[in-house]
């Protein structure tokens, strides 16, 4: 489904992503670890195409198309889907015409005609069941006034009713209490299909726990240091980053 | 810089008046009536049209509209007004459908080029009296209104108004009187070659009573007859309003004004109005200007002349290509514990530019005044400009005053978040226009009047932003 190749970056001249290599397949959850400013979430902003990002040196390829020449709401449009860290807030934009906007413009994307009102209502009702989200909140201004968790959840919401073939879900755990981690899991996994894949981004190990990965990753310094299975994460929990650190340091090409 | 005899219009305003003076219409004017327009038309002839060099049109140049010769419309001897009406009527009943709020129940009174077409007016409520100014002004109960000028000081186009006005509506609203359902006045602009139209309204609402007004302002095919056309089938025509309202609040009556300015190209609008609130009174104004129009310049003066009055003012201004708005408001608290409250947001798009004034005065006397103040900005395109100005001025000791005002761009974070969504850029800013938008539109109160304008706003945006 996705397939970064060599992938280098930077913003405002000082290089963040410095050759990551990874494959994702359909079906399959990948989470990425990473201490603070090892590139984790510049690594979710290059893949939905935020503009002062700028991808020097790479390629990546989804569903076999040159991701990094779309603009960012083609990507999204094509089925790429971030769950921002910090949702923003937008007052008087309404939360459900906001959707409504987003649905429509993919679904004409896709070929399909737009959902008449009735069968709108119908899917944000299941949508909403499906990842316990506040029917009030639906109605308010995007965000506005919403709680840490409201806003992670509704992010949650927003990809259950967009349907995407990847999510990349940039440390949606953090400023969750454990009901609304639980909450949000549960929604994701939910979500989880043959047909789709994730890409969970997070600094500590505690949501996969609730979201069980395929397949773990160390980013380490803009590159990925290290790879493996759920046990990773659980090594990482109980030993820090720091012995990766040094491993990366002591495997760093010299010059 | 113009001299007054450059400018074709001032010579046409001046041969006007002396046509005006030796007609027959002075005759049955009252002498004071006719001492206003004498003093009032010295006045202009002092002031002449306003320049740069004019504190109050600094940042407003109309010396290129200026350039064009327009004819006097509405009095003996010129050409307009009424007589027009037959020869347009299909336009203006075009106009008075754009006009339309869906859903809205009201009483529909149309103007044409200030005219009042009665034969459309349909029952009115009770307690509510409506005459046409020349009908006011015979009345000696009510000629005092005409006589008097709105304050004595007037330059510009407001002493051009006092000096030539010929026609307008008279509002009369009883002691309280409380009618169930809004007027909606729909002013319908049209000329088929340039013409000057200079109407002059009055609502006085008395103790107690309460009235709401929608006013529409659109033009009908200005400049699309026959004889407007040059030779390639352009319609060149242009038509210059100049109008006057004086709004009375009597003591505890409350007056719900909003105005939504949609006029054609080759309109250019002055709009002069002021409100005189006694005791205890409540006035909201709300003002939606969308583009079109070449110039828009309105004058909003709140004179607050007794205590405790309430006051609200909202504006919004949608500018497009090279259009012109200038919003000048003054809230005048002359006496003490007065509130006031005014929110003015703009969306300057293309080549267009805005203007904002807001002047809030309080008096030695206006002690525990409340007087709050915000104008803020959203300027789309590199070559849009915006200049905005509060000034306050404050001679009491014991009051709350605050304004700020902004100039902003797009937040590029939203419109990330919106694009990652799968939302166009346009769209997303069509999104973002109509939210900056929001804080004025949920103001107004009456639902299907709110739904008007938002549609109104949407029609507009988005349009190529740059």
């Amino acid at each position: 489904m996705l397939i970064i190749k060599n992938l280098h970056a930077e913003v405002e001249g000082k290089q963040i992503l410095k050759g990551i290599n990874l494959t994702v397949g359909a079906g399959e959850v990948h989470a990425i670890m990473g201490p603070n400013g090892s590139g984790k979430s510049s690594l979710a902003s290059v893949l939905a195409g935020k503009e002062n990002y700028e991808v020097t040196e790479g390629e990546v390829i989804f569903q076999g198309k040159n991701l990094l020449e779309m603009s960012p709401e083609v990507r999204a449009r094509e089925g790429v889907f971030l769950a921002f860290q910090y949702p923003i807030e937008i007052p008087g934009v309404s939360n459900i015409n906001f959707l409504k906007t987003a649905l429509a413009e993919i679904r004409t994307h896709k070929g399909l005609p737009p959902l008449d009102a009735k069968e709108f209502l119908r899917l944000s009702k299941e949508k909403q069941k499906l990842v316990e989200f506040d029917a009030k909140l639906v109605n308010r201004s995007l965000n506005e006034g919403f709680s840490g968790g409201e806003k992670k959840r509704n992010e949650i919401f927003q990809l259950a009713m967009l349907e995407p073939a990847l999510s990349i879900l940039d440390e949606t755990d953090s400023g969750l209490d454990i009901d609304a981690l639980r909450i949000v899991s549960k929604g994701v996994n939910k979500l989880r299909s043959a047909n789709n894949a994730f890409i969970i981004i997070t600094h500590y190990q505690r949501l996969l726990e609730y979201i069980v990965p395929d397949f773990v990753h160390v980013l380490y310094n803009g590159r990925i240091v290290k790879s493996g299975t759920k046990e990773l994460a659980l090594e990482l929990e109980e030993k820090g980053y720091d012995w990766l650190k040094e491993e990366a340091h002591e495997n760093a090409p010299t010059i | 810089m113009m001299t007054p005899q450059d400018i074709p219009l001032y010579e046409e305003v001046v041969n006007g008046f002396n046509r005006l003076s030796a007609a027959d219409a002075l005759g049955r004017e009252s002498s004071d009536l006719r001492r206003t327009r004498q003093s009032a038309f010295e006045r202009f002839r002092e002031s002449g049209f306003p320049t740069i060099k004019n504190e109050d049109w600094k940042y407003t140049n109309i010396a290129r509209w200026l350039k064009d010769e327009y004819a006097l419309g509405g009095i003996p001897g010129g050409s307009g007004g009424a007589a027009a009406y037959g020869a347009v009527a299909e336009n203006v009943r075009a106009a008075v459908e754009r006009a339309r709020v869906a859903e809205l129940d009201a009483y529909i009174v149309l103007l044409v080029n200030g005219v009042w077409q009665k034969e459309d007016a349909g029952g009115l409520p009770k307690g509510v009296e409506l005459l046409t100014v020349a009908e006011a002004r015979q009345d000696p109960a009510l000629s005092g209104y005409f006589e008097r000028p709105a304050d004595g000081r007037e330059r510009y186009f407001a002493a051009l108004n006092t000096a030539l006005f010929s026609d307008g509506l008279f509002i009369r609203v009883d002691a309280g009187a409380l009618p169930a359902k809004p007027l909606h006045i729909i002013h319908v602009f049209t000329a088929d070659h340039n013409l000057l139209v200079q109407p002059r309204h009055v609502w006085v609402v008395n103790r107690q009573a309460e009235l709401k007004v929608i006013e529409s302002v659109v033009t009908a095919g200005v400049g699309t007859g026959a004889e407007a056309a040059d030779d390639k089938g352009q319609a060149t025509a242009k038509i210059w309003v100049n109008s006057l309202t004086e709004i009375i609040v009597h003591s505890d009556a409350k007056v719900d004004h909003t105005v939504v300015q949609t006029p054609g190209e080759r309109t250019r609008l002055v709009q002069h109005t002021t409100v005189r609130q006694k005791r205890q009174s409540l006035y909201n104004n709300y003002n939606f200007t969308f583009p079109g129009a070449d110039l828009v310049r309105n004058d909003l003066q709140i004179r607050l002349e007794e205590d405790h009055t309430e006051t609200h003012l909202y504006g919004l201004y949608l500018a497009a290509g090279q259009q012109l708005v200038d919003n000048h408001t003054l809230v005048d608290h002359q006496k003490p514990a007065c509130f006031s409250n005014e929110l003015y947001k703009g969306v300057l798009l293309e080549q267009s530019t805005g203007v904002f004034n807001g002047k809030v005065y309080v008096h030695r006397d206006a002690q525990k005044t409340n007087a709050f103040q915000q104008n803020n900005n959203l300027v789309i395109s590199k070559k849009a400009t915006i200049d905005s100005k509060p000034e306050l001025e404050i001679f009491a000791d014991d009051v709350k005053c605050s304004h700020g005002s902004t100039v902003g761009q797009f937040s590029e974070e939203a419109l990330f978040y919106l694009r990652a969504r799968g939302i166009s850029e346009d769209t997303a800013k069509g999104l973002l226009i109509n939210a900056f938008a929001f804080d004025v539109t949920e103001k107004i109160k009456t639902a299907a009047v709110e739904a008007h304008v938002n549609q109104l706003i949407s029609q507009h945006i988005p349009l190529t932003h740059a």
